[in-house]
């Protein structure tokens, strides 16, 4: 078994709120996300496949499709998009950096016949990142 | 579904590592440059994962404010601008990384319940980093 990471990037805002509480609950729980101005971050995404490498071409996965595949399901939907607003999956939970992990993992799990989803490794932030690896 | 989150900090400390059940040459032969009486310092990147199911009302896994609460009392605070062989942590053990790595995962275990603590990474420098998960392998 070979495992290969592909990163790509997007930029996008977002904000996080529970339209179940009063707004002092709201600030109290999500702090600066609260605001519902929204605030954006650069998200740099990592995904990891996995699979036997193919003997004849040496690739455990062809990088153009792998390529193809993440601009299409996860940067053209959400580079440069308000996630609240425009990324259907946000419409009613919040888009934290959990939330789009999982998102993301569904996107390219039902898309990807190239190779095997092994991980999804989304950063917010240099020093914040969340791991999803699909149902455990 | 369980999502992993993992939170970065820094901390700066010094340390030496000599074990008083060597003799110097033996300390001087294991530790080398680690082992100059006056000590060393590091920039620790202290990396901590926690584990769980992100919450339908918050979509976290747990509040990043109760994580970065705990580290900052049980750690920071505790290590940070310190010298190492003079906590009471390590009063009898040899401050090396791998031990600092148990020290801090025993220590958020104790002290941090709103989400499962899988692991703490610990990079001494750029070169070297040592990870504890409570005695269990990893999550990769």
């Amino acid at each position: 078994m070979i495992y290969l990471t592909r990163k790509s990037e997007f930029s996008a805002s977002h904000y996080y709120h529970n339209p179940e509480w009063s707004k002092e609950e709201n600030q109290r729980v999500f702090g600066k996300c609260a605001n519902l101005n929204g605030h954006g971050h650069n998200y740099t995404l990592e995904v990891t496949v996995k699979g036997e490498i193919d003997p004849v071409t040496g690739f455990v996965v062809d990088l153009r499709q792998l390529k193809d595949i993440l601009n299409r399901e996860v940067v053209d939907a959400m580079d440069h998009r308000h996630l609240n607003k425009e990324v259907p999956e946000f419409a009613t939970k919040n888009p934290t950096t959990e939330n789009i992990a999982i998102a993301i993992w569904q996107r390219l799990d039902q898309k990807l016949k190239v190779a095997k989803l092994h991980r999804v490794r989304l950063y917010e932030l240099p020093d914040l990142f969340v791991d999803f690896y699909g149902e455990e | 579904m369980k999502v992993y989150l993992t939170r970065r900090y820094l901390i700066s400390a010094s340390h030496r590592l000599h074990a008083p059940a060597l003799s110097d040459e033996q300390n001087c032969a294991v530790y080398g440059k680690c082992n100059n009486p006056h000590g060393h310092g590091h920039n620790y990147a202290v990396e901590v994962t926690v584990s769980g199911r992100a919450s339908a009302e918050t979509g976290m896994v747990c509040n990043l404010m109760d994580l970065d609460a705990a580290v900052w009392e049980h750690v920071i605070e505790r290590f940070d601008h310190q010298n190492l062989n003079e906590t009471k942590e390590f009063a009898e053990i040899v401050p090396t990384t791998e031990n600092l790595a148990e020290v801090v995962f025993d220590k958020l275990k104790q002290n941090f319940h709103s989400a499962h603590l899988e692991k703490v990474r610990i990079e001494e420098t750029s070169m070297n980093s040592f990870e504890y998960a409570g005695g269990k392998a990893p999550q990769r």
